[in-house]
């Protein structure tokens, strides 16, 4: 187990330096962040001589190393814009995006499961064709085409919840600001979180019928049936057990395409989260930011596979994830 | 009890109540623009956002008005001493947010703190030095007569010198300028202007509640406190607007004018704009553009009536030269040229009956509808047998492509900053200068020495009959030889909550007064 988190460490050092030395080689083609920190009538002479200060006329390697040497002490660069530490805008911005990915989260495990067992339990009954249908169009449409219809639909006709934003937050520690304790922050998140879930739940309904149905047909579901177990308890008992581990497979890989698609939520929705930051990061060519940003991505990419592991280790004790070598 | 304890009493409680009902009924104005200012500091990027926030924060010498002329703010008179010298008296008994007093002396601090910004020198490039005559007036030293004195006097916003002067906690200087990175100037304001900034979050949110010893007591604002929102998403922005979950919007997209406009409980608000958009003939990549009456085909063969019908929706003003009405250097003369047969027979005097091939480029999220233009001009020029190879891109990337003049015919759009025709043909169609920065974005390397001679004597022709006849000459040798392509000014739209009179405080210029917006 020791052995194993020590190796998954040096794998996530290993990816956070791809990812820095890719990130930094096609900043270049970003785009120039001088154009966005001055005035249009501000000579070249001047914005050549801010090139200088800002360091960006030196050589890659050169800039590479000053970055890496200052990566090596925490310190991963200051933002353009927002004239703070790459990293502690990060963590400011982070706490909004981890709770939009939260509700997400509850929203898709709490649909996906009972939905998956019924569909696969009663497939041709009316309920799960609509279910089905409406998966279809669930991943079919847009993010943010979903996003903006709902907003138009429940904050403009129907005037039910508001537009954007996060509304009335309450501060926890540090930087956490939450929204799950007052009545206008879960008004807040409900339609970001529905958007959000709206692209991976179908994946998961689908997902979770057909294992169970595979399940279904397996040997010991028959015994146990004709040993007279009562039916829920074969099904969420004994076949959901074994339907979960390709669930958490795709599930922990799909929790790092959820970070992607905040980014097209949080604009939409203008939650301050940081896909939405990361976003305007690159319309600024905020480098410093988006290079952070992408380690820290990554980062979170491996931590959520590592957990998955584990996990998985949890679920199914035959597998052994010492010896997986993963 | 006595009398005055009394009284006293009585006094206390009517406060209470007045402070009770004050609560009660503040006016609070939720507003979205599509981006926040990136800094506090009003010295650190000449922008929209940067000035939007100085008529919020601070007040400037003197203001445009709707009609754009001159109103007096914290200057309440000024006379020309001679040539060069314009003195200015400043009005007296103005408060900074900090209780401070403004005197000269923080108009002196304020001018030479300009000229040290990279973005704002170059508007200060022709004054030499402001002299504090006595506490209350000023006198601006240009190096020679210059016609703009007013126009840049807007640019000036009195700053607190007391405040910004002195060390912060880690000891950087607190008056330090600074592009990139943290400074006291871009965190902390004092200013003489309406609000004071109590709550901000970059990107999030900025809180500016009514400064309570504003000295201009006669303006008519009644807000209270006004809340920016940056929404960056054009249908979310009017979303927020329909769903009353703000006032006041700006910009309002061309697709959702009407929407705005018919829509119950709100208010949709334009006004013909001031920035110009257009392409620009490369001459030096392009043999072909050399020759005038291939120019000329070009201007005739786009139906830029039809780009601001089709494509704009409306929300342009279609444009023949580069200066806007109102501007001393529009003639009216100057009509937008589109003539299909006209440009066949240009192209065939021209000896390019058969056409030829030319690239294009334009930024893709930098003007409305821009890279929407590019495909109908491309397909417009198609019609003479131009064939475009059109690359459109985000401005991040287009900006570094246009200094490098990557193709034959690049996009541009330009706003003066000096509210003046001249900006428009220095940075435009000046003949590029690397010393001066004259022609800085003449991508199209037009040169006329004539029209460059037109502009230097406008430069320091103080009548301004004079100045706009030499003016009116230059946009005429342009049109003649069509030193660029017109297209159309951008418009501006506002959209606005039913009661929030905001067709009182916005202009042309996109610097909405919120002192002076009343709410019902």
């Amino acid at each position: 187990m020791f052995a194993y988190l020590v190796k998954r460490a040096f794998q996530a050092i290993a990816v956070m330096f791809v990812i820095s030395v890719v990130s930094f080689a096609i900043q270049d083609n970003l785009g120039d962040p001088l154009r966005e920190l001055v005035g249009q009538s501000v000579s070249e002479e001047v914005r050549e001589q801010l090139r200088e200060e800002l360091g960006l006329n030196d050589s890659f390697i050169t800039q590479y190393l000053r970055f890496a040497w200052k990566a090596l002490h925490g310190d991963l660069g200051t933002s353009y814009f927002f004239k703070e530490p790459a990293l502690t805008v990060i963590f400011k911005k982070l706490p909004a995006t981890l709770e939009l990915v939260f509700g997400a989260t509850v929203i898709i495990i709490g649909l996906s499961v009972p939905l998956g067992v019924y569909t696969a339990i009663k497939p041709n009954g009316l309920f799960s064709r609509i279910v089905m249908g409406l998966s279809i169009v669930g991943i079919s449409v847009p993010v943010f085409l979903t996003a903006i219809a709902m907003i138009y639909l429940f904050s403009v006709e129907l005037q039910w919840l508001p537009s954007f934003g996060r509304g009335d937050v309450v501060p926890i520690f540090g930087h956490w600001d939450t929204n799950f304790l007052t009545v206008d922050g879960w008004q807040h998140i409900l339609l970001p979180s529905i958007a959000l879930a709206s692209i991976m739940l179908p994946l998961f309904v689908r997902l979770i019928r057909a294992e169970m149905m595979e399940t279904l047909q397996s040997e010991y579901v028959k015994y146990a049936t004709a040993k007279g177990v009562r039916p829920m308890r074969i099904y969420f008992v004994h076949a959901l057990k074994n339907t979960l581990l390709p669930v958490i497979t795709v599930g922990g890989v799909q929790i790092g395409t959820m970070v992607a698609y905040t980014i097209l939520t949080e604009t939409v929705f203008q939650w301050p989260g940081m896909g939405f930051m990361f976003l305007e990061a690159v319309n600024r060519v905020d480098t410093p930011l988006i290079v952070a940003y992408l380690i820290v991505v990554g980062f979170i990419f491996v931590v959520t596979n590592t957990i998955v592991d584990l996990i998985y280790g949890l679920v199914n004790p035959t597998i052994n994830i010492a010896r997986m070598g993963a | 009890m006595n009398m005055f304890m009394r009284v006293g009493a009585a006094c206390a409680l009517s406060l209470s109540m007045t402070l009770a009902a004050f609560g009660a009924n503040a006016t609070t104005v939720k507003v979205a623009y599509d981006a926040d200012p990136v800094s506090l500091d009003p010295h650190e990027q000449l922008s929209g956002g940067t000035l939007q926030l100085s008529h919020m924060v601070f007040d400037p010498l003197v203001r445009w008005t709707q009609d754009l002329q001159f109103e007096a703010r914290l200057a309440t008179s000024w006379e020309q001493v001679d040539d060069t010298t314009t003195r200015f008296h400043l009005r007296e008994g103005v408060k900074f947010h900090s209780g401070n007093e403004m005197t000269a002396a923080d108009v002196v601090w304020t001018f030479n703190r300009l000229k040290a910004s990279p973005d704002f020198k170059g508007i200060f490039n022709l004054f030499t030095a402001m002299n504090a005559v006595d506490d209350y007036t000023v006198d601006l030293v240009a190096s020679e007569p210059y016609p703009l004195v007013l126009h840049t006097a807007t640019y000036i916003f009195p700053m607190d010198s007391q405040f910004y002067t002195g060390m912060t906690d880690d000891g950087k200087d607190k008056s330090e300028l600074v592009k990139h990175g943290d400074s006291f100037a871009s965190r902390n304001v004092s200013g003489t202007g309406p609000f004071v900034v109590s709550e901000r979050e970059q990107g999030v949110r900025v809180v500016f509640d009514r400064f309570a010893d504003y000295w201009d007591t006669a303006s008519p604002g009644n807000v209270d406190q006004v809340i920016l929102t940056p929404i960056k998403e054009d249908p979310t922005r009017v979303a927020a607007l329909l769903s009353g979950d703000v006032d006041f919007i700006a910009p309002v997209p061309p697709t959702d004018l009407q929407r705005v406009d018919n829509n119950n409980g709100t208010n949709l608000i334009t006004m013909p704009g001031t920035r110009i958009i257009t392409f620009q003939m490369n001459q030096d990549r392009n043999p072909a553009f050399k020759d005038a009456r291939v120019r000329k085909a070009i201007d005739y063969a786009v139906n830029n009536a039809g780009i601001v019908d089709r494509i704009m929706r409306g929300f342009g003003t279609v444009a023949g030269q580069a200066s806007p009405a109102g501007y001393l250097g529009y003639d009216e003369s100057l009509a937008p040229r589109f003539d299909l047969d006209m440009a066949m027979s240009l192209m065939k005097d021209a000896g390019y009956e058969d056409g030829f091939s030319m690239t294009m480029m334009a930024p893709n999220n930098r003007y409305v509808n821009d890279d929407k233009i590019a495909q109908a001009v491309a397909s417009m020029l198609a019609k003479i047998n131009i064939k475009v190879d059109l690359q459109t891109m985000p401005k991040a990337q287009y900006w570094p492509k246009f200094d490098e003049r990557a193709a034959d015919m690049m996009m541009i759009g330009w706003h003066s900053d000096t509210e003046d025709s001249a900006n428009f043909h220095q940075f435009l169609s000046h003949c590029f200068d690397a010393d001066t920065g004259n022609g800085q974005y003449n991508s199209g390397a037009y040169c006329n020495a004539e029209a460059d001679a037109l502009m230097a004597a406008s430069n320091t022709e103080t009548d301004p009959a004079k100045r706009a006849e030499l003016l009116q000459n230059l946009e005429g040798i342009l049109y003649d030889e069509a030193a660029f392509i017109p297209l159309h000014w951008q418009n501006l739209a506002w959209g606005a909550r039913d009661g929030v009179h905001v067709e009182k405080i916005v202009n042309a210029l996109n610097f909405p007064y919120f002192g002076d917006l009343v709410v019902d």
